[in-house]
């Protein structure tokens, strides 16, 4: 695959997932180490998708380092943000849809 | 080392620092004396003079120190303070400490000067004089090894971790390779790194200090109920603490730790330098940084001539005291904000550069920031100045090993 194209890209080698490079559609699939991932939403530059089947409770490893847990099973090629990954440390805070801090 | 990179010449000050700005800052001691001296400050408007100052009324160890050093800093040639005349702050300390470290000084006492107006008007003619006077400081050349360089990130989003802050490390490296002290800070952006930063201590004993600082920042932050993340770094698809703590923690690079420091301590030599900046004890004052800003004063008042700070989602900030260099992380707000931005990290997600290639460049533009060029923050006017309540414990005998 051309590197322009490039969409996800693996960190390190002990990472369960990849790295939006270039923003995704739904179907969107990049090869990555010989595996082909096909995402399954639209998803911006800099965000997550498994690298594969991540089970509930199972670390997520990024730069090769836990970044938490994952609170459900997140299949292949789904997007890994504040919905289903939670961190071992310090609950996260955002606001949601609708301009409200939630956790 | 490439030739034609400029050479340095700094403001020479009396206990042997350097200079690479001369500035004459006006200094209000709480509040009720902000507007007069804004007011002093802003009559000089273009020219080197800022603003800085502590707004609270009560006394607290940690604002009397960064007071201190921020006055005594070497970018500072002179300091103008601003008391209202009832406020808490030890101005006669001050006065006495500035004056000693052989800069001029002067106390204007808003009360006993007559006012608002006669202590703006008499306060702007001092700042005159001082100009004047400080243009015969002393030059000398100075070494890239004299230079201190605290880095930050602030608006950070996913690319962060992955563009501008390596680059920075590797800007740390080169840096360090040279003598210079390279400061590193923010513990609270560094949950879950205990360890793997432990094992770069140049002796265990500090490993296990900058360990114990990352577990306080932990602790710290838990009573806070939040970590230091924002809905930013979510929306730029950071989803927990840990995640953003091993893109701040890239900042550092890849040299040995050679100490740990707390806000106003200075490092004695060369090398890299982790800035503790979570209160010890139970929190008392809140948040252990309210912004950006406030933890930019810290590492100026640890001696730092220049920051590099980087960010994904945008920062304008810049500082008081110290240029502030914004290396940008992210291709897409590069393109939109790029007057606020003097490197465009972003290219190493366009893999038009490499990490290397942006460390260079920082490494680069730090000479020439320290060489007089203004800095894309400092040409747009900004000088940011943030200090509120913290309390500080010393730092321990293992922290400065060598």
């Amino acid at each position: 695959m051309p590197r322009a194209s490039r969409k996800l890209l693996r960190i390190h080698k002990d990472d369960n997932v990849l790295i939006v490079v270039n923003q995704v559609e739904p179907g969107d699939r990049d090869l990555v180490d010989d595996q082909d991932i096909v995402v399954t939403q639209r998803i911006e530059v800099g965000h997550k998708v498994a690298a594969r089947l991540i089970r509930q409770g199972e670390k997520v490893y990024k730069c090769g380092v836990p970044i938490g847990s994952a609170k459900e099973n997140i299949p292949a090629g789904a997007h890994v943000h504040l919905h289903n990954l939670r961190s071992d440390y310090i609950e996260t805070y955002t606001l949601d849809k609708d301009r409200t801090y939630v956790k | 080392m490439s030739n034609n990179l400029p050479t340095l010449t700094g403001y020479v000050r009396s206990d042997g620092r350097k200079g690479i700005r001369n500035y004459v800052v006006v200094a209000y001691l709480v509040e009720c004396a902000h507007h007069v001296a804004r007011e002093i400050a802003e009559s000089f408007k273009g020219q080197p003079v800022h603003l800085i100052g502590f707004g609270g009324c009560y006394p607290n160890a940690y604002a009397d120190r960064m007071m201190n050093r921020l006055c005594t800093h070497p970018n500072v040639g002179a300091a103008l303070l601003l008391s209202l005349g009832c406020e808490s702050f030890n101005r006669h300390k001050l006065e006495e400490n500035v004056a000693a470290s052989g800069r001029p000084v002067h106390t204007i006492v808003i009360q006993q000067t007559g006012g608002t107006r006669k202590s703006i008007t008499a306060g702007a003619e001092w700042v005159r004089q001082a100009l004047g006077e400080i243009e015969g400081v002393p030059r000398a050349p100075l070494q890239v090894e004299e230079l201190v360089v605290g880095t930050v990130c602030g608006g950070s989003d996913a690319t962060s971790g992955v563009s501008a802050n390596p680059a920075v490390g590797r800007a740390f490296d080169l840096l360090v390779a040279q003598g210079a002290a390279a400061i590193f800070e923010e513990t609270g952006e560094m949950i879950g790194l205990g360890g793997i930063m432990a094992a770069r201590a140049v002796t265990p004993e500090l490993g296990q200090e900058l360990k114990q600082s990352v577990d306080k920042a932990a602790y710290y932050y838990r009573q806070m109920g939040h970590a230091s993340f924002a809905p930013g770094n979510a929306e730029g698809g950071l989803t927990t603490i840990e995640e953003k703590s091993i893109g701040a923690y890239c900042k550092s690079g890849d040299s040995p730790i050679t100490g740990l420091i707390k806000p106003g301590d200075l490092p004695r030599k060369g090398g890299l330098y982790l800035l503790d900046v979570v209160p010890d004890g139970e929190p008392r004052f809140g948040f252990p940084n309210i912004n950006d800003n406030a933890e930019i004063a810290e590492l100026i008042a640890c001696g730092s001539h220049l920051i590099l700070f980087t960010t994904g989602r945008g920062s304008v900030v810049g500082s008081a005291i110290s240029p502030v260099i914004k290396i940008c992380a992210n291709p897409e707000t590069y393109e939109r904000m790029r007057d606020d931005m003097d490197v465009n990290a972003g290219r190493i997600l366009r893999l038009e550069a490499s990490v290397d290639d942006v460390g260079r460049e920082i490494y680069n533009k730090v000479l020439e920031v320290a060489s007089g060029d203004p800095s894309c923050s400092e040409s747009l006017g900004h000088q940011e100045f943030v200090l509120t309540y913290k309390s500080f414990e010393p730092i321990g005998p293992h922290c400065l090993p060598v």
